[in-house]
């Protein structure tokens, strides 16, 4: 083997070990990777954590309820398969809408209420002239019903 | 040596990567700047608004072409380093070295855009989530890159420390390009694939395209630029370097244009004989 050749086995050697290793690490952590868990994933735990953690979804269509003194305000997390109701008290972000992604950050009681302290809203990847929109909800297919989770 | 058997390793002789950068920079500085005026002009005049975010939105125009190059460049910049440390030709380490300074602020501008699209749709300028995260890491290795390589006093050593980051660095390309689809995010999946059609409306689309395009150009542009000064400096030394600054100051600077036709048409001639 000539010098040049003995590199390049090292260098590729370097990167394979490399990438096994980020691939293994990965996958130990996969869990504290997520950035939030989804209501069937939340269904499905046996003990509450008792960290805060967050939830994410999307706002059940209908569900929001606002208090008329304060700005409380309650609503359902879906992911089309389960469903978990959060309160929060406090501004929500401009795009949180009814049939939109969410994330909340805050803990769960044992009735399986969400308290959120932190509401983001997440947006998908469709962008659609507000025109096109107009369009689709006239013919009757209103947005983000197709959306899965 | 090399030059005559392999073709696309002309321009790795310094002298001809100097007289490439010449004919080509000029061009590229140009289709940058149409480039972009075309795609800022279908960006915020032809598209429309969009259905959820408003107005917002149009900040993807420059997020997401700055964010691409963030990743594309540090592929490219980890190639390089690859074949610096495999086959030694320097001027592979010179690509490298000047490419890191482009990506640092492609990823840096992507970063800020992010933030400031992240307040009004999001309701947050940050979280730690895979794609933020992995992206802020991308940032932080272009700047490790350049800084180790200004620590070592010796430029060939500190060129090949450097060289072995920027390969070790190269994993966490695909991490932040498939984070979205690996693990739940706050960030939104990936509008545009190689694989399927754009889910977003077409003259937003153009308007991204042309945008890509400008920021393509522009890097090009730039760390080409970079690169031939780097060279000049290294080759100070050499006569065909002496030429190059002696045929500067005969032709002056009235005429700039000149002296570069002459230039490349020099180096030609050179060439051949």
């Amino acid at each position: 083997m000539t010098k040049r050749q003995k590199r390049l086995t090292l260098v590729v050697g370097v990167l394979a070990g490399l990438v096994i290793a980020t691939a293994l690490i990965l996958n130990a952590f996969r869990d504290s990777m997520v950035f939030f868990v989804t209501p069937s994933e939340v269904m499905a735990m046996t003990e509450l954590p008792e960290r805060k953690f967050r939830i994410g979804g999307l706002v059940e269509s209908g569900s929001v309820v606002r208090a008329d003194d304060s700005a409380k305000v309650s609503f359902r997390v879906t992911d089309t398969a389960r469903s978990v109701v959060v309160t929060y008290d406090g501004i929500l972000p401009d795009l949180f809408r009814e049939g939109q992604g969410v994330v909340a950050e805050g803990w769960i009681d044992t009735e399986g209420t969400f308290h959120a302290d932190k509401v983001l809203a997440r947006h998908d990847e469709e962008y659609m002239p507000a025109e096109a929109q107009a369009a689709i909800e006239r013919a009757g297919h209103p947005p983000g019903a197709g959306q899965e989770y | 040596m090399l030059p005559r058997r392999i073709p696309w390793l002309t321009f790795a002789a310094p002298r001809n990567f100097h007289a490439l950068v010449q004919a080509l920079a000029p061009w590229l500085v140009r289709g940058a700047v149409v480039l972009a005026i075309a795609g800022l002009y279908t960006g915020f005049f032809v598209a429309p608004p969009d259905y959820q975010q408003g107005n917002s939105y149009r900040i993807l125009f420059i997020h997401v072409p700055t964010a691409w190059m963030g990743m594309f460049l540090y592929l490219l910049m980890a190639m390089y380093a690859v074949i610096h440390l495999v086959w030694r030709i320097k001027m592979a380490d010179v690509m490298a070295r000047c490419l890191a300074p482009t990506g640092a602020l492609m990823t840096f501008v992507a970063l800020w855009t992010g933030a400031l699209w992240g307040a009004p749709t999001w309701g947050t300028f940050w979280v730690w989530d895979a794609r933020l995260t992995s992206t802020l890491v991308l940032l932080f290795l272009y700047l490790g890159y350049m800084a180790l390589r200004s620590a070592v006093d010796d430029r060939e050593k500190g060129g090949r420390a450097a060289s072995l980051l920027a390969l070790v660095g190269v994993v966490n390309v695909p991490i932040i390009y498939f984070s979205v689809e690996w693990w739940h995010t706050l960030h939104q999946g990936m509008s545009v694939t190689l694989t399927s059609a754009p889910s977003m409306a077409p003259s937003m689309f153009t308007a991204l395209l042309l945008m890509t395009g400008a920021c393509w150009l522009y890097c090009a542009a730039v760390t080409l630029r970079r690169a031939q000064v780097d060279v000049l400096e290294r080759e100070a030394d050499t006569q065909w370097v002496r030429d190059v600054v002696q045929r500067r100051e005969v032709n002056g600077v009235s005429r700039p244009g000149a002296a570069v036709a002459d230039e490349s048409a020099a180096v030609r001639e050179e060439g051949r004989s």
